[in-house]
């Protein structure tokens, strides 16, 4: 599996939160946000981790990252477990990985000015120990991001939305990073500013050579940047392979689903469209059905899904999906 | 009224009030400068000793009122000391007592929520701890328990001083520490490289100060008429030294025949209250981005 190509591998990752078990009432339980993810990206790529909300996708972006401690499983980037790693052990490396966060408006300190916010990085990392030289380095950023230097002596609050991300890419920039993982970086714009910051992610993807890790639930998003796509449902990888696949031929009942309640902005042919309507919930982490966890909502699901856990197998050359039935 | 002329009046509005913003605002600021000059000069300007007075003048009411002595602006107390004087040097003992006993407080108590939040944990289990039993004990006992002990002194009553008020600077440092700790931008410096106590003072620190300037300012009335029931109980500066304290405390028996006594220490502590808060608010209103921009 393992490939020279691989820049992030990750093994079995599974992250389990303790919930309740208060003085009163309250039973203990484990909630499984991710329970035993794994895929590799490879340098250069981008690769689209898609999902509803609380199935856990952006708790796996923030156990690579170290921001959470896995439970269990690897986080092998360039290399090196970053889970045994301590946290003075992970500074240097935290250099070769960065995020962008969604939220545009508590991602970026309130009292700092945006050419301060730029500059942190430098300074800690003592990338840019001469202040002038800092200074210098703050407004090429701000150019590669499509601000202006000026931009650099603002405060956050008067900045818009696509700025205030545009500063939050610039920051992440500032290190020369090999992997951004991007969590959900453009939900929380207009989408004519989606456009915008997108176009922007790529052409520096282009130009420095980037890999992203792009967490999203905007499946015309990640269809438009990934290279491949992982589809993610409880805390589980349901399908993953390359984007022209997974849009063209998806295996899993759950992927189906999604990309049939994607509109198709014409009129005509968005009152042909066929849908798959799942019955029912998402089921609770807290809780999740035995079997194959999609099995309650599954149009075809079969007495054999509701005992058996699917495996995540190679069904093309390729094309891994997570179905008895596939 | 038109919804387009609120509109077109706001940004100008909004102007005039970051340009009022720029400036201290005059009264407070010439009523606490005046305060802190009158400290300072209390052996020169004051006409009389305050500590000493002439039971023959006892009680005389301020000039301008009926009965009044000569040489005694403000009047007299009990045993004849002139209001004034005592009023010039009160202020020297009430100032230094709510300024060094609040910034201690203030930075002890802040730095303790910081460090019980930010870690969490039996960090914040131990501090926060110790600040129930520091709220659960009376704080006039460990008064009475330290006057026995110490001799009394400017001392002990910044000491009671901090142990009655750090766990309202600990809590609420706590509270807000623990909000910001999740906001992304720390987790962002986490993943540029910070260290935790880079992030604590670079991040969280500044974004801490708007309230416990506005607490700090709320205690300076608090402290004064605390010290002042410390010196009732012998735990704070001894007699016959004034504090605008203990000049309410003295005068609040004899309210109905010298009103003076007891009201003009009363504005005194009123006066130098509203400034320091206004002040404050105005301190505050600079440290934040979004009100400083013209």
């Amino acid at each position: 599996m393992s490939s020279a190509a691989s820049l992030l591998e990750v093994r079995d990752l599974v992250k389990h939160f303790r919930v309740g078990g208060g003085l009163f009432g309250s039973l203990p339980g484990v909630v499984r946000a991710v329970d035993g993810v794994s895929f590799e990206i490879r340098r250069g790529e981008t690769l689209g981790l898609v999902g509803e909300s609380g199935c856990g996708k952006t708790t796996t972006g923030r156990c690579i990252l170290q921001l959470e401690r896995p439970t269990s499983g690897q986080i092998v980037f360039e290399g090196r477990d970053l889970t045994v790693l301590s946290e003075d052990e992970l500074r240097p490396i935290r250099r070769k990985m960065q995020v962008i966060f969604q939220d545009p408006y508590s991602s970026l300190n309130p009292r700092m000015t945006v050419g301060q916010i730029i500059a942190e990085p430098l300074a800690v990392h003592g990338i840019v120990a001469d202040r002038t030289q800092r200074a210098q380095r703050v407004s090429e950023l701000l150019s590669h991001v499509g601000l202006l230097p000026q931009h650099g002596h603002r405060y956050p609050h008067q900045l818009s939305g696509g700025q205030r991300q545009r500063v939050g890419i610039a920051r992440a920039l500032a290190v020369e990073p090999s992997l951004i993982v991007c969590d959900e970086p453009v939900s929380a714009l207009d989408v004519s500013i989606q456009a915008q910051i997108i176009n922007l992610l790529e052409d520096l993807q282009a130009q420095f050579g980037l890999t992203y890790l792009f967490v999203a639930h905007d499946l015309s998003v990640v269809r438009h940047i990934s290279d491949r796509v992982a589809v993610m449902y409880l805390g589980k990888i349901v399908e993953i392979t390359d984007r022209k696949s997974l849009y063209d031929i998806p295996l899993h009942p759950y992927t189906k689903a999604l990309l049939s309640a994607v509109p198709i902005p014409d009129p005509e042919l968005e009152a042909q469209r066929e849908r798959v309507v799942l019955g029912g919930e998402v089921p609770s982490p807290l809780n999740p059905p035995p079997g194959c966890v999609f099995h309650p909502r599954c149009p075809i699901a079969v007495d054999r899904c509701r005992v058996e856990v699917p495996a995540l197998r190679e069904i093309r050359p390729g094309h891994r999906a997570a179905c008895l039935l596939a | 009224m038109s919804s387009r002329s609120a509109v077109s009046v706001e940004p100008a509005v909004l102007a005039r009030r970051a340009r009022d913003r720029r400036w201290p605002p005059a009264v407070p600021l010439a009523v606490v400068m005046a305060l802190v000059l009158c400290a300072l000069l209390a052996p020169v300007l004051a006409p009389h000793s305050p500590v000493e007075g002439s039971l023959g003048e006892r009680l005389a009411p301020p000039l301008g009122l009926e009965g009044s002595k000569p040489g005694h602006l403000l009047g007299t107390d009990r045993h004849g000391r002139d209001t004034l004087s005592r009023l010039l040097y009160g202020a020297r003992i009430s100032l230094a007592v709510s300024v060094v006993g609040i910034t201690l407080t203030g930075a002890g108590g802040g730095i303790i929520g910081l460090l019980a939040g930010f870690f969490g944990g039996w960090v914040d289990t131990l501090l926060m701890r110790l600040a129930d039993i520091s709220l659960s004990l009376p704080g006039i006992l460990i008064a009475v328990l330290l006057s026995v002990v110490f001799e009394p002194s400017f001392t002990n009553v910044i000491i009671v001083v901090v142990f009655l008020l750090w766990p309202s600077y600990a809590r609420l440092t706590r509270g807000e520490t623990l909000g910001l700790k999740q906001q992304e931008f720390v987790a962002l410096a986490r993943i540029a490289g910070c260290s935790s106590t880079r992030i604590m003072f670079r991040h969280i620190v500044p974004n801490l100060t708007p309230s416990i300037l506005v607490l700090a300012t709320l205690h300076v009335g608090y402290v004064i008429v605390l010290e002042a029931a410390l010196s009732f109980l012998g735990v704070g500066i001894p007699p016959p030294t004034p504090s605008w304290g203990v000049m309410v405390a003295d005068g609040r028996g004899l309210i109905e025949q010298a009103w003076w006594v007891s009201i003009l220490p009363g504005i005194a502590i009123l006066v130098t209250v509203l400034s320091l808060n206004i002040l404050g608010d105005w301190v505050r209103d600079r440290l934040d981005p979004k009100l400083r921009q013209v």
